[in-house]
């Protein structure tokens, strides 16, 4: 897209900022049109799990428009803010809370080079800042002017700050079995069968992912640790004075945190876009089968992707309506007791294991499709190889075709 | 009462100290049960001191009952513990049959039984699903609300109410059993026993739950007799005592020859407690769970005296007798009676004067007593123990501001 904007006769940063105007309104859109999907979704498998049919009038069968006609009842409220609230930091809260949560998309991967913008410490992006995220919910408590904010506001600035550390060290694992931070490389290096997600392996991968699990619950504020927002100790914790559009924004982040974090999961233990199955390569698109073939590829991939993530969000609503919710000193508990320590310990493991039996305790086994997605990228009908460093940075959403080879070309052969 | 919360030993191992906070808790908190307003002292997270305050809910009630006739009454009663009103009813037509010496027959008092045990469970239901729901679930709350529409089903075709019967009053019962409704509530109690597995799984035997509720709010023995608790909440204390079977002849005699066990902790073990989960290591006689976990039980035990009192029902050939005139005249006399309703004992007192209006009417109230001892348990806990003391309490603001 770049380079078509170029040929126009635009100069490039106006090619450049044209692009990434259209990353960021497709984002956008993926958190949106999400957070619309998945509030619906929750509500109807909340109904569902506690014997009531939940919306079935709005929008014809099943009430599928209902989370729309929430959104224009919020768009239409008064919009209010308490007498001896901090006018400035009030208002600015929600949208810090929600732009923490949009920027972390941009590194995330949806398919093999469908990613907002590739980086080399892809990781560290965006657990960094997924982090922000608090600083809404303390502004946000801070400014409201309510002691039950504030309590809300302090809860949630313990725990996440707390639980970023386990999560932290999970989120390691990957990296180092991957050897880099780009989370395209670690999604790449899961190819082939299933055999050969991280979550499979060694053992020790296999635990710490449902570490992972719990602390990625804890970090963005889902039950049984919604203690930010627990409705029968504080109101409604930091957004008690909140309503309307505002308090949407809120919602809008803390849903596509949800999203965040289950695409996280996928990316870096379940295989990322890659199937249980190498269907491209069972069907013979390594070889020689051109452009297009990439592109269904990466099609299958994004809904692979988008399948896993969707799953770990339904996982999240599921243990919500199961579970009561946790007090503040058992959460800290958790965290500091239990998930850090194991979370150490697995880190070790996972170290040791590759440092001895590199190949798993089968070697050659289970991962026999490394080398084919290799071999279709750059195969003669594939996709053609990076030209410059300068185009190495664009990508596919913003319709740069070259594709950075760095993380492909720095792995050991098999 | 500690001045400074330092020189409460319970909170000294929480070492950060910070400036105290005063916080309303209600009266439009979600987790008060109404319109009870505590006023919380906290320093961080931690509570020390509770201060509930009351009468929000305040509406004259028993002075309303000076100016109506006992009869008139009835549907006043139904609004003090309004998820309890037949037992509410139930213990205010049986002070009035105390005070006028009027005796039902043998098919009124089993259905008096039948009625009020089946209240019970439908009470207890709405307490254990709100208890969940003060401790962040929210499923059980609509799973309890799913069996007590049954109820209340049952209710509405005998007597065409769901909430505020006024079915029970002086000399018997509003109107008969419609037919089949006696088959109608054993379809209704085969199909709900095998569900009480389904609550123990989510709420009593669940770790989280057991964690939120073990060991917190510990009421003792003589603290539970010094302030005058009653019902679920002295019984999970561990004193052996139910109205049911120790209160007066008058009303013990309703239950002459049914056959139950009172709910409550002897050496160590609950009754029948061998297809019940047991009891966790964590949990200390008089806490939380074992409040909640008696309820849970007096639902079993309720069922048991419903299966019991349908036979009997069934049993009485004589067609149910024709409740007492709306303006019935009044000896002059006075007379006091205590009920287990299912929060708790409920009192009332009646001052006849001759005349079909009394002279005095007065409403005792276990709730009241029992929600009085929320500064003693909550003092040193955390905010977050603070729903689930008082929702352990089961208390109904409108039988404590009557």
């Amino acid at each position: 897209m770049v380079e078509f904007l170029i040929g126009l006769g635009l100069p490039g940063w106006v090619a450049w900022s044209i692009a990434a105007l259209v990353a960021a309104v497709l984002l956008l859109n993926v958190i949106a049109g999400g957070a619309l999907v998945f509030i619906w979704a929750e509500r109807k498998i909340a109904a569902r799990i506690q014997d009531r049919l939940g919306p079935t009038r709005t929008g014809g069968r099943f009430g599928w428009l209902q989370s729309l006609a929430d959104g224009i009842k919020l768009l239409a409220k008064e919009d209010l803010m308490p007498e001896g609230a901090d006018g400035l930091l009030f208002r600015l809260a929600p949208y810090v809370s929600f732009c923490a949560s949009f920027c972390a998309f941009i590194a995330l991967p949806f398919a093999f080079d469908v990613v907002g913008q590739r980086l080399n410490v892809g990781v560290f992006f965006v657990v960094a800042v997924l982090g922000l995220e608090v600083f809404g919910v303390i502004l946000a408590g801070y400014a409201s002017a309510s002691k039950w904010s504030l309590f809300g506001a302090m809860r949630e600035a313990a725990q996440v700050v707390s639980y970023e550390v386990p999560l932290g060290m999970c989120v390691v694992v990957p990296v180092m079995l991957a050897g880099s931070m780009d989370l395209v490389t670690i999604g790449e290096k899961q190819a082939g069968w299933m055999s050969s997600w991280y979550l499979f392996h060694d053992p020790f991968t296999f635990i710490i992912f449902s570490v992972y699990v719990t602390c990625a619950v804890a970090s963005v504020n889902r039950a049984p640790f919604d203690l930010a927002e627990a409705e029968s100790e504080l109101v409604a914790g930091f957004h008690t004075e909140y309503s309307g559009l505002r308090w949407s924004f809120f919602f809008m982040a803390e849903y596509g945190s949800m999203f965040l974090v289950s695409g996280l999961a996928a990316v870096l233990f379940l295989g990322g876009w890659n199937g249980p199955v190498p269907v491209a390569q069972l069907l013979g698109f390594s070889d020689g089968t051109g452009e297009s073939a990439a592109y269904v590829v990466r099609l299958m991939g994004l809904a692979n992707f988008m399948g896993k993530a969707t799953l770990g969000v339904l996982f999240m609503m599921w243990i919500r309506w199961t579970l009561p919710r946790l007090r503040i000193d058992q959460v800290m508990t958790t965290c500091l007791k239990y998930c850090t320590p194991i979370a150490a310990v697995m880190f070790a493991g996972a170290m040791f294991w590759q440092l001895f039996l590199p190949g798993g305790l089968f070697p050659g086994w289970g991962r026999p499709a490394g080398e084919i997605r290799e071999g279709w990228l750059e195969g003669p009908g594939g996709l053609p190889a990076a030209a410059s460093p300068a185009e190495d940075r664009s990508s596919t959403l913003t319709g740069g075709e070259p594709v950075e080879r760095a993380g492909l070309a720095t792995r050991s052969p098999r | 009462m500690p001045d400074l919360i330092e020189d409460d030993p319970r909170i000294i191992e929480f070492d950060v100290r910070t400036d105290e906070m005063l916080v309303n808790m209600g009266p439009q908190h979600p987790s008060t049960h109404g319109v009870l307003r505590l006023v919380l002292r906290t320093d961080g997270e931690i509570v020390s001191e509770t201060e509930p305050h009351i009468g929000y809910l305040h509406r004259c009630a028993e002075k309303i009952g000076e100016n109506l006739t006992p009869r008139q009454w009835i549907p006043y009663t139904d609004r003090l513990d309004y998820l309890a009103a037949m037992n509410m009813n139930l213990g205010w037509a049986l002070t009035v049959e105390k005070l006028m010496r009027h005796e039902v027959g043998e098919k009124a008092r089993h259905l008096r039984v039948l009625i009020a045990e089946l209240n019970r469970i439908s009470s207890h239901l709405v307490g254990m699903g709100a208890y969940g729901l003060d401790l962040g679930t929210f499923s059980p709350f609509l799973y309890a609300f799913r069996e007590r529409e049954r109820i209340l089903d049952l209710f509405e075709e005998a007597c065409g109410a769901r909430l505020t019967y006024s079915y029970i009053t002086v000399g018997g019962a509003t109107a008969d059993l419609p037919p089949g409704w006696l088959q109608r509530c054993e379809a209704f109690l085969d199909q709900f026993e095998p569900i009480i597995k389904e609550y123990h799984a989510l709420l009593t035997t669940n770790a989280i739950f057991v964690k939120r509720t073990a060991g917190i709010g510990v009421l003792s023995r003589a603290m539970a007799i010094d302030y005058g608790c009653s019902g679920p909440v002295l019984r999970g204390s561990g004193v052996d005592q139910d109205l049911r079977r120790d209160g007066e002849s008058l009303y013990t005699g309703m239950y002459d020859g049914y056959a139950f066990e009172v709910a409550v902790q002897k050496e160590g073990r609950y009754p029948r407690d061998h297809s019940y989960p047991t009891v966790p290591s964590e949990a200390v006689l008089g806490d939380c769970w074992h409040r909640f976990f008696v309820r849970m039980l007096e639902v079993v035990q309720s069922m048991d005296l419903v299966r019991q009192a349908i036979d009997r029902y069934a049993a009485c050939p004589e067609p149910l007798p024709e409740p007492l005139k709306l303006f019935e005249k009044l000896p002059v006399g006075d007379a006091y009676l205590e009920t287990e309703a299912p929060k708790g004992q409920m009192g009332f007192y009646v001052v006849g004067n001759g005349t079909s209006i009394p002279w005095r009417v007065r409403a005792r109230s276990s709730s009241f007593s029992n929600l009085s001892v929320t500064h003693e348990l909550c003092r040193g806990c955390l905010i977050a123990d603070v729903p689930a003391i008082v929702g352990s309490l089961d208390i109904v603001m409108g039988e404590i501001d009557r």
